[in-house]
């Protein structure tokens, strides 16, 4: 029997049962289709990280204390003082602490979010504008000033349509008063929304809403990204010097560029991607093993079948193959409906929910070479059984 | 020579401790072009019989040669190519594959020839399909036919390979009177083309139809007669027609 016949009367048979067939690849659409999906938002954010940090300026550097206990924190306000004086390299310098599940009541309501205690450069850092009112300047964080600049989300939130400039925020029970509130970076991926935000001047915070004096992290402007080999090296002398560290000592604290911070970030999105892949490739093996069932229910049904056809002089190999063909060629149409499901899913996602998504071509593939392996591996058994059949035992069954 | 021997053919079945010896011991010769009626009460071992020549069943013992050919010592798949090759079975409950048109049912044979002649299939099954009379029911599927014409759909997949033999296990079975005649009239016609047919019928009417009946009793043949007085369906038919026109015409049965 040819490959063409073959593939004809399985062709046939599977549409002669439209609902059974649908039915049986239904776990292969959902398992390819979500494998696809998956690994498509998976990488569309990590892609999105990459850019939007890539977006702050590639000649970002970034202070972190090692990674660790809390305790081992040891960046303080005055190393921010220090590079800022000492350094020839930075255009822009802010400490930064960050407090998240931060209660703020003002105007009708409350609202948790996250509050940054920051200095006046950290606008500039990060290339973050202003709706209205003003940002923070020098004098507000000498005076150690209760202002505070919102984030769209918080300043809807709490003030609905009103004007919030000049109105009283109080967060952790601290009154701010409003003096700006920054444009909207719309709702990032992730789910997290980066309008959710509070800013105030990086003193009043760490004497206000801290309980030590230390900074969570420096962020810095480089002059000029061919300059930023050299402005790492210069910050980490500086730190160690202002750490008192001899040589050979570990570090007390990690000096990030652009690379590492993406390298970091996507490694975290990279996990995620591999995880929700690695659900979706659960959900296609449950798929395959839904195709045995169904295929060897369908080999009892077709027993008279089976006798007819051995009757009519089919080889034991004949009928290994057809329902062989029937599995693989229900798996291959369960991808393929899978792949056109994942394609519409993926694009609305972006489309009407703003989740950045990449399809990438090798995952179809693969997805595709994985569903015919389980129409294989998962029709082997049922075919096998349908093939041994004896004909008088197969004609008789009822 | 007989195109059919059978030497102390033996078949037992094993149903947990017991033995159930369906045939015991069965000696034939069918010679080609020969018509032969298995009768027999229920269970003598007739299906069983059919069966081990149709080389759907190995006997437990004993030798089969069909066509010069020893059955004993054949593969699975070498059954699998004599029942292509050489012999159309016809059953008792028709067995077409449901939801699927009497083309494609009849195709069902050319489908696993392995000859490798490049013949036109569909046109050989709608040949066959058109000489038993269905060439307008091409397309139908088995539960929008009449039993009959269900019948004549099996006998055309059984005949659509030009088989020597026709085996038939109560081919009649479940038709009425006129069905019956209907299918006793095409077996007659290719027996006279050639065809070697052994049949089981329960119907000593059905019986006189055919050359030769054979009784089987207890898995054994009691008796071996050729049938004198021969009746020819095609005749029988239209008598039966006739007498039944004026009452399909005035309402009753069509
Ligand atoms: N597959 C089987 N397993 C066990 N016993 C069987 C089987 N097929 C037939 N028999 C038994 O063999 C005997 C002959 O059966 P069968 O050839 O069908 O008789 P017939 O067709 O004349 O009615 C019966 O007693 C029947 O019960
Ligand atoms: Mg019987």
């Amino acid at each position: 029997m040819t490959a063409s016949k073959l593939v004809r009367a399985a062709t046939r048979s599977i549409f002669r049962n439209k609902m059974r067939s649908f039915l049986t690849s239904l776990g292969i659409i959902i398992g390819v289709c979500s494998v696809i999906v998956m690994v498509a938002v998976g990488s569309g954010s990590q892609d999105s990280i990459r850019k939007r940090i890539e977006s702050m300026g590639t000649n970002l550097l970034m202070v972190m204390p090692p990674r660790g206990p809390r305790e081992a924190n040891r960046l303080s306000m005055g190393d921010v003082d220090k590079l800022r004086s000492e350094s020839s390299y930075l255009s822009a310098i802010s400490g930064v602490v960050r407090l998240s599940g931060v209660k703020a009541v003002g105007g009708s309501g409350d609202w948790s979010t996250s509050v940054y205690g920051v200095e006046p450069d950290y606008f500039d850092i990060k290339g973050w504008e202003l709706g209205s009112g003003e940002a923070l300047t020098s004098v507000d964080l000498q005076r150690r000033a209760k202002v505070a600049v919102l984030g769209s989300t918080v300043a809807t939130e709490l003030f609905g349509d009103e004007d919030p400039l000049g109105q009283t925020v109080r967060i952790a029970t601290t009154p701010f008063t409003v003096i700006g509130v920054l444009v909207s970076k719309g709702s990032g991926n992730n789910g997290i929304d980066q309008d959710d935000i509070a800013l105030v001047p990086l003193d009043t915070a760490v004497n206000r809403l801290m309980r030590n004096g230390n900074v969570q992290s420096i962020e810095m402007s480089v002059v000029r990204e061919d300059l930023m080999d050299e402005a790492e090296a210069e910050v980490t002398a500086i730190l160690t010097e202002a750490h008192r560290l001899s040589p050979g000592d570990d570090l007390d604290f990690d000096v990030m560029n652009q690379a590492d911070i993406i390298a970091t970030a996507s490694a975290t999105a990279e996990t995620l991607t591999s995880l929700l892949a690695a659900i979706a490739g659960v959900s296609l093996i449950v798929g395959g093993i839904g195709i045995m069932n169904i295929m060897l229910v369908s080999v009892t049904e077709r027993t008279r079948e089976i006798g007819i056809r051995m009757s009519v002089g089919a080889r034991k190999r004949d009928i290994l193959l057809q329902f062989l063909a029937e599995s693989v060629i229900l798996s291959l149409l369960g991808g393929l409906i899978g792949i056109l499901l994942a394609l519409g899913i993926s694009w609305a996602l972006s489309a009407f929910m703003g989740m950045p998504t990449i399809v990438s071509v090798d995952v179809i593939a693969a997805s595709v070479g994985f569903a015919a392996a389980v129409g294989i591996f998962f029709g082997f058994y049922p075919a096998r059984k349908a093939a041994n059949l004896y004909p008088i035992d197969a004609l008789r069954y009822e | 020579m007989a195109v059919i021997a059978l030497r102390g053919v033996k078949r037992h079945y094993v149903v947990g401790d017991i033995t159930v010896r369906a045939i015991r011991g069965l000696d034939l010769d069918v010679e080609s072009g020969e018509f032969v009626a298995v009768m027999g009460p229920s269970g003598s071992g007739k299906s069983t019989l059919m069966n081990t020549l149709g080389c759907l069943d190995k006997p437990t013992e004993g030798s089969y040669v069909l066509g010069g050919l020893e059955t004993a010592t054949a593969s699975s798949d070498e059954f699998a190519d004599i029942r292509n090759d050489r012999i159309g079975f016809v059953f008792q409950g028709f067995n077409l594959l449901s939801r699927t048109s009497a083309l494609e049912n009849v195709e069902l044979p050319l489908f696993y020839d392995r000859s490798g002649s490049k013949l036109d299939q569909k046109a050989r099954a709608k040949a066959a399909l058109e000489e038993v009379g269905l060439g307008d029911r091409l397309d139908h599927t088995p539960n929008q036919l009449s039993g009959g014409q269900q019948q004549r759909v099996a006998i055309a997949r059984a005949m659509v390979k030009d088989p020597a033999f026709i085996l038939a296990d109560e081919p009649t079975g479940n038709l009425d009177t006129e069905m019956s005649l209907e299918i006793m009239s095409l077996f007659q016609e290719l027996n006279e083309r050639g065809k070697t047919i052994v049949m089981v019928t329960h119907e000593p009417e059905i019986a006189a139809y055919t050359r030769r009946v054979i009784t089987m009793r207890d898995g054994e043949i009691v008796s071996d007669e050729p049938v004198s007085e021969r009746r020819r369906a095609a005749d029988d038919l239209a008598a039966w027609r006739e007498r039944h026109a004026g009452f399909a015409a005035s309402g009753g049965l069509s």
